[in-house]
């Protein structure tokens, strides 16, 4: 038992984390975070195609 | 038995949109068809074109997420009919399995930007509270969804969330009623029940924008003629 649990991928870990004091996040946690922000301001500033056409 | 109308009353009823008097009806079926033909006539049902303060990118994010929970369903049913040892083993079974995980990451990133532009032009005005309401609903539902498929991962993080997730289900009570250990019972809630609340809180959702219309921005009012020569101000959110 002990032979295949040794034997299974060893590529489980934590993740990498970024800390600011006693903030800390988990690296995929902040890119979504990030990415959702940019989204929002980019949907905000950014020009609709076609915009001057519809009604 | 049915109550037979007269032949002159029946056509009225028949025609599209028609409203016919209520002492004229006299069946449930009849009156049903009338509120729902007055809530929601064919032309606000399927529209053929929108306000132009629709023409922005803020308004996609809500579309962007129904599209994605589209893809979610049909990746889930395609894993669902292969079974895990087609998709823990296979190259395509792999393939759709990452699609399903991030098709969800997308449903989500798409459902908070879209929550975000929602909460910051006051989306409830107009007598939208029902269509807000359902709208945190579903996020509520999707969150349950998404935590039993990372319960269904049958890997060593799935054990994990599991066995952290059961302590917190017994604290408030509900651990015998869902059980995050029981495998066979989590898949029961992951692949029938939980998507079909998530789709039918979504279906009314949307039935609701289709009956109030689509929120206008806040100063809309001020900028855009249309609201006033269409809508009047049910849509400024001052008559209600």
């Amino acid at each position: 038992m002990l032979a295949t649990l040794l034997a299974l991928p060893t590529d489980i870990t934590g993740g990498t984390y970024f800390g600011f004091g006693n903030f800390q996040i988990q690296s995929g946690n902040l890119i979504v975070i990030v990415v959702m922000l940019v989204l929002f301001v980019l949907a905000l500033v950014l020009p609709f195609p076609g915009s001057g056409r519809s009604k | 038995m049915t109550t037979t109308l007269e032949p002159e009353t029946a056509n009225k009823a028949v025609a599209a949109n028609a409203v016919v008097a209520p002492e004229e009806l006299h069946t449930w079926t009849g009156k049903t068809r009338q509120w729902l033909i007055k809530v929601l006539p064919s032309d606000k049902l399927l529209p053929e074109g929108q306000p132009s303060y629709v023409a922005s990118w803020i308004y996609v994010f809500g579309m962007g997420a129904i599209a994605s929970l589209v893809y979610i369903i049909i990746s889930g049913v395609i894993l669902s009919l292969n079974g895990p040892a087609w998709y823990h083993v296979s190259a395509f079974g792999h393939f759709v399995n990452s699609t399903h995980l991030w098709s969800v990451e997308l449903f989500f990133i798409t459902m908070v930007v879209h929550l975000w532009g929602k909460y910051w032009m006051a989306a409830w005005r107009g007598g939208r509270v029902l269509t807000w309401i359902t709208g945190v609903v579903s996020f509520a539902v999707s969150i349950v969804a998404a935590f039993t498929g990372y319960l269904l991962q049958t890997n060593f993080d799935s054990q994990w969330i599991a066995f952290e997730a059961k302590d917190a289900l017994n604290a408030v009570g509900i651990g015998a009623w869902f059980n995050v250990a029981n495998l066979g019972q989590i898949f029961m809630w992951h692949i029938v029940l939980l998507p079909l609340a998530v789709a039918v809180i979504v279906a009314l959702h949307v039935v609701l924008i289709r009956v109030h219309g689509v929120v206008p921005p806040i100063d809309a009012g001020q900028t855009d003629a249309q609201l006033t020569e269409t809508t009047g101000a049910r849509t400024q959110g001052v008559a209600r």
